[in-house]
């Protein structure tokens, strides 16, 4: 079955990245907005919806909707983690298929490098049964989840090295990459651990950065200069919030929103053409992989070995290089939705993926905890 | 001090167990409807919703459902690493999340463990646990 095409992707932008010290939340925030309007041959006032997620106000639309000067009529903030902004762009495929908006801007900003977010003044809640064992998070969490998957299929740190040696490919084809010197699987093996098995060329980057996407209704869509990017299916979903209570550590919740995408999209995973999958550590990957159902459970390190996931191999993924390699603002999940609808877009240049049309994007928030997969497409 | 991270959040329903620890007794929490385990502590089952919640001392046994040995460290853990954090999954069928504590290299996922309340500061004592050997 062929999904209805009601929403579209219009516009793409980042800000500065990387290193911002002169910039704030806001400020990335309104430089992407305004670069990814441009792309969309847009204006401020065609935005009737806002969404966006942070912890940098109490209320964080309030706050950049004036900053921006757009009154809308419709606001989303969910937070759900790194995967909020897929699950921003489902919600606004449903606001628009249900006639509520027609234009939406979804933007996210981090100073996480220059100025880290300090959220010591709640009250831990439920969390207070894990900060006193100094379990270092978010890296410990995914550590415990490697140390598990190893235990139950026999993977191999090798195996996850597989996917940082080949998101840093990528990285050195992407001018705007933070990391572009060329690493081997002993490069990650020999730098320092951090939280066993989980190395420091296993996690991701620490950055400063914002990004802007523009989601438009059909309508809206068809009237401008660059070609839509479709919104084919979409799935979201959370499993716990600390990783104590993950139901299995080997299994996310990518298996209900990745199932729930696919259906929607009404394609299969063979017509995947690219992948854009948060890897806020190798293990995210291999995790997600699985639960999309690229491969069965158990067989993720056998799935990446290989350089399969490199420019040049028979699955591309994390084209941009990845948090691992390009930025990683705090939530990520905004940059996955970019360069999927560029490489659609066949903007890519030295990255292109030859002839994409169907781009497979999924974040993951929190701990493992929420996920949310989008389906994009180009006529 | 590690207590400071958490007072803001010890109140009357995460109390009863915090003060256990110091009795050196690990309460969990019992459905009094489905009669399944919880853990932590709560006002609603979150299996059957029922509110007919009980306390139930735990007998101190599990095994290693997961663990990670920790090298870089934050705020008053800094200076305690190499250290391992593990998932255990305790004989009445709850997971928590403790500190494995012995000898590294006995550490492995499935072991049985048994718990050693543990005062890491004055008044606050944590459920650690131990490979059984």
């Amino acid at each position: 079955m062929k999904s209805e095409r009601v929403a579209a992707i219009v516009g793409v932008a980042e800000s500065d990245l990387g290193k911002t010290p002169g910039k704030n939340v806001l400020q990335l925030q309104a430089q992407a907005a305004k670069l990814a309007l441009e792309d969309a041959g847009l204006t401020k006032h065609d935005v009737d919806a806002i969404f966006t997620a942070g912890n940098w106000a109490w209320a964080p639309n309030l706050m950049l909707a004036e900053y921006l000067g757009i009154q809308p009529k419709y606001t989303d903030s969910t937070n759900i983690g790194g995967s909020s902004f897929e699950a921003h762009v489902g919600h606004a495929a449903a606001g628009i298929k249900a006639g509520l908006f027609d234009v939406a801007l979804i933007t996210y900003g981090s100073t996480n490098r220059t100025k880290p977010a300090n959220s010591s003044f709640q009250s831990p809640l439920t969390a207070q049964y894990e900060i006193p064992y100094g379990l270092p998070t978010p890296v410990g969490a995914y550590a415990l989840a490697a140390t598990r998957h190893m235990h139950q299929y026999g993977t191999t740190s090798e195996q996850l090295a597989e996917i940082a040696v080949a998101t840093r490919k990528w990285a050195t084809l992407n001018e705007k990459a933070y990391m572009r010197e060329p690493i081997e699987i002993e490069d990650v093996l020999n730098s320092r651990l951090i939280a066993e098995p989980l190395h420091l060329l296993d996690c991701c980057l620490v950055s400063d950065g914002g990004g802007a996407v523009i989601v438009a209704s059909n309508r809206v869509a068809s009237t401008l200069k660059k070609k839509p990017v479709w919104i084919l299916g979409h799935g979201e979903s959370h499993s716990h919030n600390t990783i104590t209570n993950m139901p299995d550590l080997t299994m996310t919740s990518a298996r209900e929103s990745g199932k729930a995408a696919f259906e929607m999209a009404g394609i299969s995973h063979h017509e995947i053409d690219v992948a854009e999958i948060y890897d806020s550590f190798t293990i995210t990957v291999l995790l997600t992989l699985e639960a999309l159902g690229f491969c069965q459970p158990g067989e993720g390190g056998a799935f990446v070995s290989g350089q399969r996931t490199a420019p040049g191999g028979d699955f591309p993924m994390n084209t941009n290089g990845g948090g691992l390699s390009y930025c990683h603002p705090g939530m990520y999940g905004i940059f996955l939705l970019i360069e999927a609808v560029r490489q659609l877009r066949g903007e890519c240049n030295a990255r292109q993926v030859d002839d994409a049309k169907i781009a497979l994007v999924h974040g993951t928030g929190g701990v493992l905890s929420s996920t949310s997969t989008v389906i994009l497409g180009r006529d | 001090m590690i207590k400071d991270l958490i007072k803001s959040g010890i109140d009357d329903e995460s109390r009863p167990y915090w003060n256990g620890l110091k009795d050196k007794k690990l309460f969990i929490q019992q459905c009094g409807d489905c009669q399944k385990s919880i853990f932590y502590p709560r006002s609603i089952c979150p299996h059957c919703f029922s509110d007919n919640i009980n306390w139930l001392e735990a007998n101190g046994t599990g095994t290693i459902y997961s663990f990670t040995t920790v090298h870089q460290g934050y705020g008053p853990f800094k200076g305690e690493t190499p250290y391992t954090v593990g998932i255990v999954e305790l004989d009445e069928g709850v997971r928590m999340m403790t500190r494995i504590i012995g000898d590294y290299n006995e550490i492995k996922v499935d072991k049985r463990v048994s718990i050693i309340f543990k005062e890491v500061e004055e008044d606050f004592v944590l459920p650690y646990f131990q490979v059984i050997t």
